[in-house]
């Protein structure tokens, strides 16, 4: 019964597990270097910023939304926190006012989505410009650069021998698989999804849980915002500019479903694992940037075709 | 049909089913929720593939892959839920998917509208084809269905529960219209759960159980006990089995309720054990009454009292509560999220009973969950089973459960019984007496009038946003109610 189930739950999951696997058996054998330590822990740390932003996309899409200003709202917070940085805020607040910004922004969105009645795709296309525009103008289009070691280490530190970006996308992922599975936010998510009409008669707070939804997908987007900051030891008004494809396309190769209602937190986290490596690979292999472009293009499309396949499949 | 087969995750849906249609027949197809009517309907217009078995058309084998090699062989379906495009016009949703052009490639809507209307007034209905179908009554989109299948020369049509929406005359009308589609040789394989049609409409009857054939007979020699018996495997001896329990105090009370166009003047009360039946025609403002009374709508004036106490704060919460439950009418839109498991959906009005900091306790909600599976005899191979894939029947038993998990005072049932098989009906029935047993006030909406008067204690009338009449059990007859109704 238990095998069963989980098999049900998460059988999806496992497919793409598996792609996972032999992408990675493929690159093993074309080009050796692939299955190093150090590759391997290069994959994770570069996969590591677009994975942490799109565990925030799967709550977002699992209520049936999108979020289409992560990338924007990244770079106005990775400015906001770095200029407070630099004008002498304590590094603990500093951080704060990062994911505070991101949180912020991803707030308004969810009031616009909720109590505006926004349609999602309007609401956070309006942010992604609004949001980049304020980045622009906060710094006059100057990145932000010249912090302390300290602040670095939140890049280039390591525990355990693993990359603290590592361990820090680790943490949201086990944290946000909790929140998803384990509290009333989480179900109210896939109930909103799922059928929100019988999720108000049955007493949910929608407007509220779709905002903090979407406040959460900011926050993240603003936490993800303080490591791409210290690892380029500069924040850049035009950082992430095109993360939000990345990330949706994470979380629907990892099977969430655009619809709404269903999907997980570890499927996102293969998803852009399969990305990253497929990157990696790429470029290991030599190919062009030009021709990466194609073939992630192609991978997208194909998971997604192998995803309504699946499911078909169990009708 | 003969040897089908269907398997689901976990569940034998169909096993070993056969299943034979006369040219020129209405054929009835009679079983519980579960029993796998829609299973078979589905796999014969090409929704559902077979696991096993073999279906011939005129002798021939066929292979049915999609609902399109359905259509091929003429074969279509008219579902209970209609599958109309709600913005297009009546001609354009006939001849979807096949319209007829001009010059290869532009619309030719002069021809389509001619030919709509021909097929139309064949049928004998009058409606603009131009008008967007979402203008139309429901039975009129019905027709729009019979009209498209028509046109797409089927041979053999299916209709689900067609009548479930549709007032006493249209009923009428559309069984006059499948007499005349009957003379033409159409064949017709009909499902409903309301026995006195059956015979009015039906030639034969198949009936199935738990996915098995338990027999095909001619409807001129079975009577209802036999089916009955049949569907369900024992006796019934008692279509209703009211029990009145003794009424305490008042619990709800309503005073002078006003939506603006829609509920005007509303006042009454309910009392503790008592069953509050509430009749109307459609669009009388049943199901808005009972919107308002939940908190789902907004009012434009009124009181409404709980336990005597002033409602303040008009939300579902807000109702939740203070214990008031609402079995939706639709209880796929509004009742359940499908994709959610039993468990999830029992819990999910009462979610913060079981959590402590937001954070979900999930062995006392999977105790909460097997207690109502087993007080109410839920089939599911599990708590984790995706409500989606349980019966009618047993899905009602879980929005059921929802409330009861609440421990509502006043429960709210909006067409409790609306395409549930007898032996459900008999179940939900029961229900009804414990919950007034214990002290629960019940309101019972229903357009079916001897379900009113067989579990109401009173009944409320309402036509047009007002409430028209008020009977006690004693008093009241299909005939007052009707009169009330339609606002004598």
């Amino acid at each position: 019964m238990k095998t069963r189930y989980l098999l049900q739950v998460y059988g999806r999951q496992f497919g793409t597990l598996f792609g996972l696997i032999a992408l990675s058996i493929v690159l093993w054998i074309l080009t050796p270097h692939f299955m190093t330590v150090s590759n391997l822990l290069n994959v994770a740390q570069q996969t590591a910023i677009v994975a942490i932003i799109a565990a925030g996309m799967t709550f977002v899409i699992i209520t049936a939304g999108i979020d289409l200003s992560v990338g924007s709202v990244l770079a106005f917070s990775g400015v906001v926190m770095a200029t407070l940085l630099l004008g002498g805020l304590p590094l603990g607040l500093a951080l704060l006012s990062g994911v505070g910004t991101g949180l912020f922004c991803g707030l308004i969105n969810g009031l616009l989505i909720s109590v505006g009645r926004l349609p999602p795709f309007i609401a956070t296309l309006g942010m992604m410009s609004v949001a980049r525009g304020a980045a622009l103008v906060f710094t006059e289009g100057r990145p932000v650069s010249g912090f302390s070691d300290s602040f670095r280490q939140i890049a280039v530190g390591e525990v355990l021998r693993i990359p603290a970006p590592v361990v820090i996308m680790l943490a949201v992922y086990l944290i946000a698989h909790f929140v998803l599975t384990r509290t009333k936010l989480g179900r109210y998510t896939y109930a909103i999804g799922g059928n929100e009409e019988a999720a108000i008669l049955s007493g949910v707070n929608v407007r509220l849980y779709r905002t903090l939804v979407y406040g959460l997908c900011g926050g993240l987007s603003g936490l993800a915002a303080i490591i791409l900051t210290a690892r380029l030891n500069s924040a850049q008004p035009i950082a992430g500019i095109m993360y939000e494809l990345d990330a949706i396309a994470a979380v629907v190769i990892g099977g969430t479903s655009l619809i709404g209602g269903e999907g997980t937190v570890f499927g996102t986290l293969i998803g852009a694992l399969i990305m990253g490596v497929l990157r990696n690979g790429l470029t290991l292999l030599g190919v062009s940037s030009f021709v990466q472009q194609i073939v992630i293009g192609s991978v997208i499309i194909v998971a997604v075709l192998f995803d309504m396949a699946w499911k078909t499949n169990r009708k | 049909m003969q040897h089908i087969r269907k398997t689901f995750p976990g569940v034998v849906a169909l096993d070993n089913v056969s299943f034979e249609l006369r040219k020129g027949e209405v054929h009835v197809l009679l079983g519980e929720n579960g029993a796998g009517k829609s299973t078979l309907m589905k796999i014969l217009s090409g929704a559902y593939q077979k696991s096993e078995g073999e279906i011939l058309i005129d002798g021939q084998e066929v292979d049915i892959r999609s609902p399109r090699d359905a259509q091929g062989l003429g074969i279509s379906i008219i579902y209970q839920e209609l599958n109309l495009v709600p913005h297009l016009s009546a001609a354009a949703n006939i001849f979807l998917g096949r319209e007829p052009l001009r010059y290869g490639s532009l619309l030719d809507r002069k021809t389509m509208n001619r030919e709509a209307r021909q097929i139309l007034g064949g049928l004998g209905i009058d409606v603009d084809v131009r008008r967007a179908v979402s203008d139309l009554s429901i039975a009129q989109q019905q027709m729009v269905e019979v009209a498209k299948a028509i046109s797409l020369d089927s041979k053999i049509l299916i209709m689900d529960e067609p009548t479930s929406a549709l007032t006493e005359r249209e009923i009428k009308e559309l069984f006059s219209r499948i007499r005349k589609l009957k003379a033409a040789g159409v064949s017709i394989i009909y499902i409903s759960h309301r026995m006195e049609e059956l015979f009015e409409i039906g030639d034969r009857v198949t009936v199935l159980r738990d996915g098995k054939n338990v027999g095909s007979h001619e409807l001129s020699e079975i009577t209802t006990p036999d089916l009955i018996r049949l569907m369900v495997n024992r006796e019934l001896t008692n279509q209703f089995p009211k029990i009145r329990a003794s009424q305490g105090g008042e619990v709800l009370k309503v005073e002078d309720l006003n939506r603006k166009g829609i509920l005007h003047n509303i006042s009454f009360s309910l009392h503790r054990g008592e069953v509050l039946g509430i009749a109307g025609l459609l669009g009388s403002g049943r199901t808005e009454l009972a919107r308002a009374l939940f908190g789902a709508d907004n009012i434009d004036s009124g009181k409404i009292y709980f336990k005597g106490k002033l409602q303040p704060a008009r939300s579902p919460r807000s109702a939740i509560n203070s214990g008031i439950g609402f079995l939706t009418e639709d209880r796929k839109k509004q009742g359940l999220v499908l994709a959610l498991s039993v468990r999830e959906n029992v819990c999910l009005p009462s979610v913060d009973k079981f959590s402590k900091y937001g954070i979900v306790n999930a062995a006392e909600e999977n105790n909460a969950a097997a207690k109502y599976i087993k007080e109410l005899r839920i089939k599911t191979p599990s708590l984790n089973q995706k409500v989606t894939y349980l019966s009618g029947g047993n899905q009602q038993k879980v929005v059921l459960s929802k409330w009861l998990c609440c421990q509502a005072d006043v429960l709210i049932f909006d067409e409790p019984t609306r395409g549930i098989d007898v032996g459900s009906k008999a179940e939900i029935y029961e229900l009804m007496n414990q919950l007034t047993a214990s002290g629960v006030g019940v309101i019972m909406i229903s357009s079916e009038l001897p379900e009113l008067l067989g579990m109401s204690d009173r009944i409320l009338v309402m036509h047009q946003g007002r409430i028209s009449g008020e009977f006690t059990s004693e008093e009241a007859t299909q005939e007052k109610i009707l009169h009330s109704a339609l606002g004598g």
